[in-house]
């Protein structure tokens, strides 16, 4: 592996604010249709739930909390016949094909044996059961998803070359949706390779078919998706498979696929922007040995349906406080629109998975003859509050914790949990993605008062 | 353990958390995990706060749970004490924290040797007391460290003002309509020449509170957080306090008529003049609420029967109950609440003026009674909102837990008279949209006469409907109506027919129904 220096890397104390990694329930929930999430937990996640992913929870959910009480802590009560009694609940309520239970951080604080119990539960039951340990000790946000689709790719059933085929129209077909006109075609392509391609990272139906499709257009054929909308629909995974990442926060997975099943990890920048997407379609394309078609008409094509965005953002600064583990390949895209990024704050940087991308953000900064931004590991809000005074930046991207004083500080912000709940991957979303962004800048006409800050605290210093 | 969807009230820490953020210059530092601080957005979010959230993360992560805190907490509390000046620290233990059973109390008696700021570890048992109890405590733990080392300073003033004061106890962030509530208490004293000595906790100082003591009473309007305080108060210092919840027009009546009570027992002896609020109850009862006049009226007296559940914290939903079946004639077949500490309390108060009495935590319970009894309408949380959503009921919003449409920008107190006015409308309306709703169907629909000039299909140009006919499909709900007409339409071009009279439709229905 290519090293390269990028010369500021910090890492600061970690007292920063984001999400905890169970939200990753709220729309992992949603992708996976037949699955049942349960946060095995004490009530403080369990509001954390009802509060962030707000009126979802009125829906009816497929997830819930197995509330531990007082005798679950001090192991009064047996953890496994506990979880028995309410598995068996979800069973008989919900009829799910599989159960997620999501451990957080009071069952690593207790020990509990979930990995251990859920094998025996999953015989009694009959219903598959996933472990994934998405707790605030260990993980932020986003990386809730990444320990769930690593348990996932033990799931996904063996790879075999010589029964693909078939098992490609089991798997595939309900993800692809136009999967008639060139479907022999590629399919024979496939024969000729011997080699299947598998992306791995939750994304909205809509979003994972126009991804299929823009590799359709270079006659590769995507053979699955990690998370499938259906459990029993999980791709197959083994020797010969190619594995390639959506979104730069699946580390995990990506180990997971390439250790343990036995995966080829495409390693490319993320499909973020039409330059990303381009790069990402490209190194694909250059690991199945195919000459990249059209692409670069493509992508300036997209340039120019952005060009209206790109007059508002051109020549702006932007400061990301860091929460989610997008920024990098957000922060690479919006300095390719001619933005300036002064800081991107990130809660964990994985520098050989995201190593593609941290290239191409490299490139750009030269390219765009933009200063590369300093990337700061694990944050510390307060200080980057402190710095955001000194460099008064256009827009902070940021958690809802910091965005209304922010605001009431005259500093333009934009919720940074949006980013992943919008539809921002691929050539044909990224005008959603600078909707997003630009949002905040397009609101401000003339100040509505004179008072540059409407911040209370400033008042009466 | 137990399968949870949705809690009313939130955890222990939160309760903490509300009322050390509501003083001023306070800061709050939970020892917790790293996205535990939810709290921040909560308030940021819900109460649309201008300014940061005075709450930082200790944060416990794997070298924490290997090797404990060590200095790590303490190093936390001496770098807020020396950025931000914070009068006091608030060290907030989490359930984490409370499973951990690390030594905070110890962390807190070496990080208050060096710092500025005092130090105090938040009194609250994660597994025994939830949200609104732990705000309750919390509260009253604060007031008593002050108040304790004033008096042992003995700067404690305990003079009592030479005019009429009171405190208010229980004001505080995230609370339902809580800072309209505050402005209308602060005026319903005020307007019988009663001063307000201090709000807590809501934007009061800690260096204010030594003058605590000095009002002649307490007022606590709502009973779930600040009662612990006023008995201490009461204990200690001798101050009486008042803990009518001042809501609907008898309550304020008998709330103002307890502070005439209280007052006049030390006005005669100081000033030898009694005072007397009859007046001025009688007067604000008529002029300034028009609840009672609303009453009155014949609006209301088409709420008589009409049947009603309620739910909603013990406060809220007791006093909604009492208005609508003393105050408005409605008969309320459940009465509810989320408080089960305060069981006892609801039980007792809500009384013979319900059918029956709710008492759970469990808003499954709450939806499956309502739907069993089928009020004309549901006064409840956010939670009794969407159970009417989704069987058809229309709900009035009396009580946390809240959304942020329940922070409004406008002034919409629930307590003093302008609050009678403020319940009136919001009962009214509830009622009133639930009428509206049924109207239509009996009569037909809103647009009986649009259906005869517009219509939905093509080609109508060669099918004639006699008038009778065309008023046939208006019998159908709306949104099959459209289908009907153009079924008929259809069958009467397969027949050869060219005028649909009313036998027509019905021939068309036959052929169309299995």
């Amino acid at each position: 592996m290519k090293t390269f220096d990028i010369p500021t890397f910090e890492c600061e104390t970690g007292n920063y604010h984001t999400f905890c990694p169970i939200s990753c329930v709220a729309w992992l929930y949603q992708k996976i249709e037949d699955s049942f999430f349960l946060v095995v937990g004490t009530k403080t996640r369990g509001y954390f739930l009802q509060n962030a992913p707000g009126v979802m929870i009125f829906a009816e959910p497929r997830y819930a909390m197995a509330e531990s009480e007082e005798g679950d802590i001090s192991a009064q009560l047996n953890d496994q016949k506990e979880l028995e009694r309410i598995c068996l609940r979800v069973k008989n309520d919900r009829n799910p094909s599989v159960i997620i239970w999501i451990g957080t951080c009071t069952t690593e604080i207790i020990k509990m044996d979930s990995e251990g119990i859920a094998p025996k539960m999953e015989k009694q039951l009959g219903i598959p059961i996933v472990v994934a340990r998405a707790n605030g000790l260990d993980h932020a946000f986003t990386q809730g998803e990444d320990t769930v689709l690593a348990a996932m790719t033990h799931r996904c059933p063996e790879f075999n070359p010589r029964i693909m085929n078939q098992q490609k129209r089991d798997t595939a077909k309900p993800v692809v949706v136009d999967v008639s006109p060139s479907n022999k075609f590629s399919d024979k392509k496939h024969e000729l390779n011997r080699c299947s391609l598998v992306l791995f990272g939750s994304l909205p139906s809509s979003v994972a078919s126009q991804s299929n499709l823009e590799l359709k257009r270079q006659s590769i054929s995507v053979s699955g998706w990690l998370p499938s909308q259906k459990y029993n629909e999980l791709p197959a995974l083994g020797e010969g498979v190619y594995v390639c990442g959506v979104n730069p926060f699946l580390s995990r997975t990506a180990t997971a696929s390439t250790r343990r099943r036995k995966c080829q990890l495409v390693g490319a920048p993320f499909p973020i922007g039409p330059d990303g997407t381009r790069a990402w379609i490209e190194k694909i394309c250059s690991v199945f040995d195919v000459k990249p078609n059209g692409l670069e008409e493509r992508e300036n094509q997209i340039w120019k349906i952005l060009s209206d965005y790109l007059k508002i953002i051109m020549g702006k600064s932007v400061f990301f406080m860091g929460d989610n583990l997008l920024e990098i390949s957000i922060a690479r895209f919006l300095i390719r629109c001619g933005m300036v990024v002064y800081e991107v704050g990130i809660p964990y940087m994985d520098r050989r998975y995201q190593a593609a991308e941290l290239l191409l953000l490299q490139h750009t900064c030269r390219k765009m003859k933009k200063p590369m931004p300093r990337i700061v590991e694990k944050p510390d809000n307060y200080s980057q509050v402190q710095r955001m005074h000194e460099l008064q930046p256009d827009l902070a991207i940021t958690g809802m914790a910091h965005a209304n004083p922010l605001e009431a500080r005259d500093i333009n912000t934009k919720w940074s949990v949006e980013f992943t709940f919008a539809q921002i991957h691929g050539s044909v979303n990224a005008r959603d993605a600078l909707e997003l962004v630009t949002r905040p800048l397009r609101r401000r006409g003339e100040s509505v008062s004179d008072c540059r800050s409407l911040s209370r605290q400033t008042l009466h210093v | 353990m137990k399968l949870a969807y949705w809690m009313y009230a939130g955890p222990a820490h939160i309760g903490t958390l509300r009322v050390a953020s509501s003083f001023k210059n306070v800061h709050a530092i939970m020892h917790a995990p790293l996205g535990d601080d939810y709290f921040n957005v909560m308030r940021s979010m819900s109460e649309r706060e201008r300014d940061f959230t005075p709450v930082t993360a200790s944060v416990v992560d794997r070298h924490v749970l290997a090797r404990g805190s060590q200095e790590k907490v303490i190093n936390n509390i001496s770098r807020k004490d020396e950025e931000q000046r914070p009068d006091l620290i608030v060290l907030t233990p989490t359930c984490t924290s409370s499973i951990l059973q690390e030594d905070l109390q110890n962390f807190v008696d070496r990080a208050s040797l060096s710092s500025e700021s005092d130090v105090i570890l938040a009194d609250v048992n994660y597994h025994r007391v939830n949200e609104l109890q732990a705000a309750d405590r919390t509260l009253e733990q604060i007031i008593r460290f002050h108040l304790d080392r004033a008096r042992k300073r003995s700067i404690l003033d305990r003079s009592v003002t030479n005019t009429p004061s009171a405190n208010i106890i229980g004001i505080f962030t995230l609370g339902f309509h809580n800072q309209h509530d505050c402005r209308e208490l602060k005026r319903l004293p005020g307007e019988s020449g009663i001063a307000v000595n201090q709000v807590i906790p809501e934007g009061g100082y800690l260096k204010d509170l030594r003058d605590l003591p000095r009002a002649w009473f307490n007022i606590v309007p709502y009973r779930e957080v600040g009662l612990m305080t006023a008995t201490f108060s009461e204990n200690e210092y001798g101050m009486p306090y008042i803990s009518i919840t001042p809501m609907g027009i008898s309550n304020t009546a008998d709330f103002i008529a307890q502070i005439g009570k209280l007052v006049n027992v030390w006005a005669s002896a100081l000033s030898g003049k009694r005072l007397n609020y009859k007046l001025y109850v009688d007067n604000q009862t008529k002029f300034v609420s028009q609840a009672a006049w609303f009453s009155k009226s014949i609006d209301c007296q088409n709420l008589a029967g009409k049947e009603a559940a309620i739910f909603g914290d013990a406060t809220h939903a007791a006093s909604i109950t009492k208005i609508l079946v003393k105050e408005m004639g409605i008969r309320v077949s459940c009465s509810g609440t989320y408080c089960k500490h305060d069981a006892e309390r609801f039980n007792e108060q809500v009384q013979g003026l319900c059918s029956e009495i709710l008492v759970t935590e469990d808003h499954t319970e709450v939806g499956d009674t309502i739907a069993r009894i089928e009020p004309s309408v549901i006064f409840g949380t956010q939670m009794e909102r969407h159970i009417g959503k989704r069987i058809d009921i229309p709900c009035g919003v009396i009580s946390s837990p809240v959304h942020i449409q329940n922070s409004p920008l406008g002034y919409r107190p629930f307590l003093g008279y302008e609050g009678t006015n403020q319940i009136a409308d919001l009962i009214y309306n509830s009622f009133n949209l639930g009428m509206e709703d049924h109207s239509p169907d009996v009569f037909g629909g809103h647009d009986t006469k649009g259906i005869s000039t517009k219509s939905l299909s093509t080609d109508r140009n060669d099918i004639n409907w006699t008038p009778e006919a065309e008023s046939e499909p208006n019998r159908i709900p709306g949104f099959v109506r459209g289908k009907t007409k153009k079924n008929t339409e259809t069958f009467a071009k397969g027949n050869n027919i060219s005028e649909i009279t009313i036998d027509v439709t019905y021939a068309a229905k036959e052929k169309s129904s299995p």
